[in-house]
């Protein structure tokens, strides 16, 4: 019997949680199905009278939404196809090949993930206007081909490989190079998921940068987009949810589709911190 | 057998290039350069003059920052402990014999997903005065409509519990991955030994989640100080509330690039780093009088 009601807690907290959790997205939801009358009726109605399917139109006559996608689509994906290939050759360096001064440039890299990031804020904003990028859409994806946190975590994969999996490469005369890239990179497969994952996550819902680089209504990103669209003095809330939704959808799908790789990705990270 | 050695060197360095100059070039001298700024001047076009103290001391008398510093720690201090409790209480839950736990820890990880831009513009209007469902929920138990987000005393309140909602999912599947890792002849040894199902928590799953709850503790509590996108996005700038729930990135962001006072604005973000390394080195100072080795 005592059994019993335990399960019964257990189950009632997680449900009551997860309604928790997901109800500003369900509201999210039914809001932008609604006129903006009904939108603001009292008491709400759950279930739009009238479905705005329209709100979803609306919202990329008002905005240049299209545009916002694409420059978040690109940005994204240049800045994930830059990790993999730019911190997964450190990563395999640092691991593996010896060279002067390896330990120090590695302990360098370290020290860049204890700043809180505003500290290069300024700075990286100054590069951008001298090389005369603000407003473009290589101001959105530039600093963020570069990962130290990507190098290391890459890095302490390539450690886990054991040796032995080189060694008849290294007889067969390849040099480090071909290593790295027809043995080791697809042994490292999980690892670049993850950094896949984590690099796509922060590029596509970073807020601050985007809004600080791009001011221009062609070159925003959705989230810069959102903002703009949220500061308004009047807002079409039915619109502004609709318009949430769309930014948010590429990463749901994303997320449901990869839900495995995504969640032992974020489990990993923190075994290894 | 040199001639190994050299190509090894060659190809090092080749491989760590475009990650080395990238990271100087974005982070490393950049990272310099702020503390230089914070030192000066800087004009519209990026030309800078030498100020000295000045930036900071215009800063330690700043009643703006003061009351920043104050939201933030405000921030910290209710985020932290709250949201990192309601994350092991979850995980600990999930881990034990029950169905849909895959559908449980998706549901929770939504808000981690989340825009953070999407997350604030609906909360925003959850939390609206007139017609925000909160407002009309509460209604039911005869509370007056509050306007959470434009109050001064409720402003910092409210975005705290979004702040920990889109939390909880991260740390939760950080602390299952823990909660996984004890291994369970230590739980079977405590039950032949008859140590109750509480027991075993406070002596065997606690003490061993240390590590776990460590590591998500420094994450929260960087990120946290960090806070700003769900501030930009909820609190209006035009709201009177503005002041009581500013964090200190917040501010640092109206210096730096709405009022443009980027040498002011590089003191703040000097000042910030330094609190977030203190607190940090306190914390792996303190951490092993209660994190299990």
């Amino acid at each position: 019997m005592n059994k019993k009601i335990g399960k019964f807690m257990i189950y009632f907290t997680l449900i009551c949680g997860g309604i928790l959790s997901t109800t500003p997205f369900v509201w999210m939801l039914v809001t932008s199905l609604k006129t903006m009358g009904e939108s603001t009726q009292i008491p709400p109605t759950m279930f739009p009278s009238k479905v705005m399917w329209n709100n979803y139109v609306e919202v990329f006559k008002l905005l240049p939404f299209g545009k916002y996608f694409i420059n978040t689509l690109l940005s994204t994906l240049i800045m994930v196809i830059g990790q993999l290939v730019f911190c997964s050759m450190a990563g395999y360096a640092f691991a593996r090949l010896q060279f002067w001064g390896k330990k120090k440039i590695f302990l360098v890299f370290l020290t860049i993930l204890m700043v809180p990031g505003q500290i290069y804020l300024i700075p990286q904003y100054l590069i951008i206007q001298k090389l005369g990028l603000l407003n473009s859409l290589t101001a959105l994806f530039l600093p963020g081909l570069f990962s130290a946190f990507g190098t290391f975590l890459l890095k302490q994969f390539f450690e886990t490989i054991p040796r032995e999996l080189e060694e008849a490469a290294i007889i067969d005369g390849c040099n480090p190079f071909q290593i790295y890239w027809r043995v080791m990179l697809p042994l490292i497969k999980p690892a670049l998921i993850t950094l896949a994952i984590l690099t796509a996550l922060y590029g596509w819902n970073s807020l601050m940068w985007p809004l600080i680089v791009n001011t221009s209504a062609s070159k925003m990103t959705l989230s810069a987009g959102l903002a703009s669209l949220a500061g308004q003095r009047t807002t079409n809330i039915p619109i502004m949810m609709a318009g949430s939704l769309v930014a948010m959808a590429p990463m749901l799908i994303f997320f449901i589709i990869f839900q495995k790789n995504f969640i032992e990705g974020i489990a990993s990270t923190g075994s290894k911190g | 057998m040199k001639n190994k050695k050299t190509e090894q060197a060659f190809w090092g360095y080749l491989l760590i290039m475009p990650v080395f100059l990238g990271l100087m070039i974005f982070y490393i001298i950049p990272f310099f350069q702020n503390f230089y700024f914070s030192f000066t001047e800087i004009g519209i076009f990026g030309g800078s003059t030498w100020v000295g103290l000045d930036n900071y001391k215009k800063i330690f008398v700043d009643k703006e920052f003061w009351q920043s510093l104050k939201n933030t720690f405000k921030y910290v201090i209710i985020a932290v402990p709250l949201g990192i409790s309601i994350s092991t209480v979850l995980a600990v839950l999930l881990n034990t014999k029950i169905k849909f736990k895959g559908l449980f820890r998706t549901i929770y990880f939504l808000p981690v997903i989340a825009m953070a831009s999407a997350s604030g513009a609906v909360w925003k209007w959850i939390y609206n005065k007139d017609f925000g469902i909160l407002n009309f929920c509460l209604s039911f138990f005869g509370f007056e409509h509050i306007s959470w987000l434009n109050n001064p005393t409720t402003s910092l309140y409210a975005v705290v519990v979004v702040m920990i909602w889109m939390k909880i999912g991260y740390n939760m599947i950080i602390l299952l991955a823990g909660l996984q890792s004890i291994p369970k002849s230590l739980y079977e040894a405590a039950k032949i030994d008859g140590a109750s199902e509480i027991r075993q928590f406070f002596f065997i799953t606690l003490p061993l989640l240390t590590p776990s709850l460590f590591f998500v503790g420094i994450m929260t509590l960087i990120s946290t100080f960090q806070v700003f996108d769900i501030i930009y996005m909820m609190v209006n700038k035009y709201s009177i509330a503005i002041n009581e729930s500013t964090s200190v990135v917040s501010l640092f962001y109206r210096y730096a690039f709405e009022f443009n006072e980027k040498g002011y604005a590089s003191a703040l973000a000097a000042i910030l780093f330094f609190i977030i390394i203190m607190i940090t080195l306190l914390q792996f100072h303190i951490k092993k009088k209660w994190v299990h080795e």
